[in-house]
C-alpha cells in the first residue's frame, strides 16, 4: 500500500523517507479519533504498570463478611463473593490484558512476518505450501483455533499467549506475502535488482521496510481482538486457571450469575475490556490513515 | 462457469485434508495423554495400555492416521468419551440450534448493517456518517459476552420486555421434531408458541450479530463511497437519472461485490461467537457444547467440532465465491 509514496523517493532518499515518517506522524497527532484511542490506550498502560501504587486492596485477598457490596467510596466498584475489592482487581486484570495481549500479538507477529517473508521472498514451490497452510489455519475461526490449543495445552497465561498468536499468525504471514509480491514489482526494486544486489538483500533492505507498514496497522488492530480474544477464553474457563490473578473475562464468568443482585460486577470488568479494545481499534484505524492518507475521505 | 466451480471445488479439498493432518498431529503430538483424561484419578499402567489399544494409540503414527481419515470419509466422528454417544447423533440435535441462531444474527447484521453503511455514505462526513461510524467501533470492540450479559440485564432483568434464557419457554412443552426451535414452534400451530421462539431469538442474536453488524456496515459505506466516485456514476447523474435509479442500478449493482465477500467471511466468526452466545444464553446448540467437552476434557468431541466448523466455513465461502463470480463475470473469466 505505501509502494506509490516511495515512487518519488528518487533525489533525496535518506531526507524524503524522513518526511514520510514525520508527514504521517503529523497526521495522527492531528486525528482526534487516534488520538482519543491513544489516551485509551495510555490509560490502560498507566494502570497495568502502576497496578499495586493505584490499587488500594490486594486482588486476591478478600472479606468473606463483605461480599458482594455494592460501590461506595470505600470500594469505588463494589466488592465480589468473596469480599474482595473490585476495583483492585479491575486494575490488576489490566495487566493480565496487557502483557498476555502484547505478547500474543508480538510471538504471532514473528512467526507471521517469518511466513510471509518466506512466501513472499522466495516465491515458487515455498510459497505454495506456506500458503496452502495458512489457507488451512484461515479456515478455523480465530478464537475457536484458541480455544482448542488451550484446551490442549492446559491452562495457564503462557498458553493462551501461544494459542492467541499462533491464531493471528496466519493473517500477518499473507498480509505481508500480499505486499511483498506487490512491492517486487515496484522501480525500486528492479532499480536494486539490476543494479546487481542479491534476493535476501532486496528483500530485508528494500522491500520488508515498505512492506511492514500495513502489518503495524494490522497488530494494533490486532491487539483490541486480542484483548477480547483472551476475556473470551477466560470467560469460557480457559483463563489463567490462576484464583490469585485477576482476568477480566474470568471476573465476568464469576459473576454473572449475580446479574441481577449484582450487575456492578459485570459492568465493570466490561468496561474496562471495552475501553481498552477502542483504544486499540480507533488508533489502528488512525495509523492506516496517516499511513495511506488516500484512505482518508 | 461449471468449469469455474469445479476448480474451487477441488481447490477446497487439499485445505480440508490439510486441516485433518494438523488437526490430528495436534490429537497425538501435543502432550496430554487421552487415556489419562478418561481414566481421571484411576489411571494405571495397565488400564492406560487397554485404553491405547482400543482406541489404535499404540499404533504407528501414520496407521493412526490413516484409520482416522477413514473413520473420517465413512462419516465416523467418533464418540464423545462422557456419554459415549456418537459426535454425529448429538451434532444433528444441537446444530439447527446453532443454524437458528446464526441465521438470527446474520438477518440482524445485513438487515440493519447495509442500510446504515448506505446512509453513511449517502452523507459523508456528516453527523450521521459519524454516529454510524461509532455504532460500528463499538461493535467490533465489546466482547460478545459483555454486550450479552448488558442486553439481558436491561430487557430481561430491568424492563422485563424479552426473556433471557434458552431458545423458548420450556413450559409450553414445545415437541422437537425439527430441532429448529421456531420451525418446532411453528409446527405447534399455536402463535403463542411461534411468538416465544421469536422473542427468545432476539437478544441472542443481536449479541451475536453485533461484530458482522459493525463490519459489514463499515464494508457498505466504504463499497459505496468507491463506486460513487467512478466516471460512470457521475455520467449517470449529469443525463439527469431520477437519484433513486443511479442508487439502485449503478452503485448498489457495483457495490455489493465487496459486501458479499465480506458476510460469506463472517460465517467464519459467528459460528466462533456462538460458542460464548450460546454460553451466555443458555442455549443449546454446538457453541455450548464445545464448551462443556472442554470442561469435560472430551477431547474427541472438541477435534471434530472444530473440523466440522471449519469445514461448514469453506463450504459457506465457496457458495460465496461461485456467488460472486455469478455476480460478477470478470472473476469467472479470470
Amino acid at each position: 500500500m505505501a509502494a506509490q509514496t516511495t515512487s518519488f523517493v528518487i533525489d533525496l532518499p535518506e531526507r524524503a523517507s524522513r518526511g514520510l515518517w514525520r508527514d504521517a506522524l503529523g497526521r495522527l497527532t492531528r486525528n482526534r479519533p487516534a488520538m482519543l484511542g491513544l489516551a485509551f490506550i495510555a490509560l490502560f498502560v498507566f494502570t497495568a504498570v502502576f497496578a499495586p501504587l493505584i490499587a488500594p486492596f490486594d486482588p486476591a485477598v478478600g472479606n468473606i463478611a463483605a461480599s458482594k457490596q455494592p460501590p461506595s467510596w470505600q470500594h469505588l466498584m463494589g466488592t465480589d463473593l468473596l469480599g474482595r475489592d473490585e476495583f483492585s482487581r479491575v486494575v490488576y486484570g489490566a495487566r493480565v490484558s496487557l502483557v498476555v495481549g502484547v505478547v500474543a500479538v508480538f510471538f504471532g507477529l514473528v512467526v507471521g512476518i517469518s511466513l510471509g517473508a518466506l512466501a513472499g521472498g522466495m516465491g515458487g514451490r515455498v510459497d505454495t505450501v506456506l500458503m496452502r497452510v495458512t489457507d488451512v489455519l484461515l479456515a478455523v475461526p480465530g478464537i475457536l483455533l484458541a480455544i482448542g490449543i488451550v484446551a490442549w495445552l492446559g491452562q495457564g497465561q503462557v498458553q493462551i499467549m501461544l494459542a492467541v498468536g499462533i491464531a493471528y499468525a496466519p493473517m500477518f504471514a499473507r498480509l505481508l506475502r500480499g505486499s511483498l509480491l506487490g512491492l517486487k514489482e515496484a522501480d525500486f526494486a528492479t532499480a536494486a535488482r539490476s543494479e546487481g544486489a542479491t534476493p535476501t538483500r532486496i528483500l530485508l533492505r528494500h522491500l520488508m521496510p515498505n512492506a511492514l507498514t500495513p502489518l503495524i496497522v494490522a497488530a494494533t488492530l490486532a491487539m483490541a481482538t486480542a484483548i477480547i480474544d483472551v476475556a473470551g477464553l477466560g470467560f469460557l474457563g480457559l483463563g489463567p486457571g490462576d484464583p490469585r490473578v485477576a482476568e477480566w473475562g474470568e471476573m465476568l464468568t464469576d459473576s454473572a450469575r449475580f446479574l441481577q443482585s449484582a450487575p456492578y460486577l459485570i459492568l465493570f470488568p466490561g468496561i474496562a475490556i471495552v475501553v481498552s479494545a477502542i483504544g486499540f481499534n480507533l488508533l489502528g484505524d488512525g495509523l492506516r490513515e496517516s499511513i495511506d492518507p488516500r484512505l482518508k475521505r | 462457469m461449471a468449469r469455474f466451480i469445479v476448480r474451487r471445488v477441488l481447490g477446497a479439498i487439499p485445505v480440508l485434508f490439510g486441516l485433518s493432518i494438523i488437526l490430528f498431529l495436534f490429537l497425538r503430538l501435543l502432550p496430554g495423554d487421552p487415556a489419562v483424561a478418561i481414566l481421571g484419578q484411576h489411571a494405571t499402567p495397565e488400564l492406560t495400555a487397554q485404553i491405547h489399544a482400543t482406541l489404535g494409540l499404540d499404533r504407528p503414527l501414520y496407521v493412526q492416521y490413516l484409520n482416522y481419515m477413514g473413520q473420517l470419509l465413512q462419516g465416523n466422528f467418533g464418540s464423545s468419551f462422557v456419554d459415549g454417544r456418537a459426535v454425529t447423533a448429538t451434532f444433528a440435535l444441537r446444530f439447527p440450534v446453532t443454524v437458528e441462531l446464526t441465521l438470527g444474527a446474520l438477518a440482524f447484521a445485513v438487515g440493519l448493517g447495509i442500510p446504515l453503511g448506505r446512509l453513511a455514505a449517502r452523507h459523508p462526513n456528516s453527523w450521521i456518517d459519524g454516529l454510524v461510524t461509532v455504532i460500528s467501533l463499538l461493535g467490533i470492540s465489546i466482547p460478545i459476552f459483555v454486550l450479552g450479559y448488558t442486553l439481558v440485564f436491561v430487557f430481561a432483568v430491568q424492563l422485563h420486555w424479552l426473556p433471557a434464557l434458552g431458545p423458548s419457554d420450556p413450559r409450553l412443552n414445545v415437541p422437537s421434531v425439527t430441532h429448529f426451535p421456531i420451525f418446532d414452534a411453528i409446527l405447534t400451530g399455536q402463535p403463542r408458541a411461534v411468538l416465544d421462539s421469536f422473542t427468545h431469538l432476539i437478544l441472542p442474536a443481536i449479541a451475536l450479530g453485533s461484530i458482522p453488524l459493525a463490519i459489514i456496515t463499515r464494508i457498505t459505506r466504504a463499497s459505496v463511497i468507491d463506486v460513487n466516485n467512478e466516471d460512470y456514476v457521475r455520467t449517470a447523474r449529469a443525463k439527469g437519472l431520477k437519484s433513486r435509479r443511479v442508487d439502485d442500478r449503478h452503485i448498489m449493482r457495483n457495490a455489493w461485490l465487496p459486501v458479499i465477500t465480506v458476510i460469506g467471511l463472517q460465517v467464519g466468526s459467528l459460528l466462533a461467537g456462538a460458542v460464548l452466545t450460546e454460553t451466555v444464553f443458555g442455549w443449546p446448540g454446538v457453541g455450548s457444547w464445545v464448551v462443556t467437552s472442554i470442561q469435560n476434557h472430551d477431547y474427541i468431541v472438541v477435534q471434530s467440532l472444530i473440523l466440522i466448523f471449519a469445514v461448514i466455513f469453506l463450504v459457506v465461502n465457496l457458495v460465496v465465491d461461485i456467488g460472486y463470480a455469478f455476480l460478477n463475470p470478470r472473476i469467472r473469466y479470470s
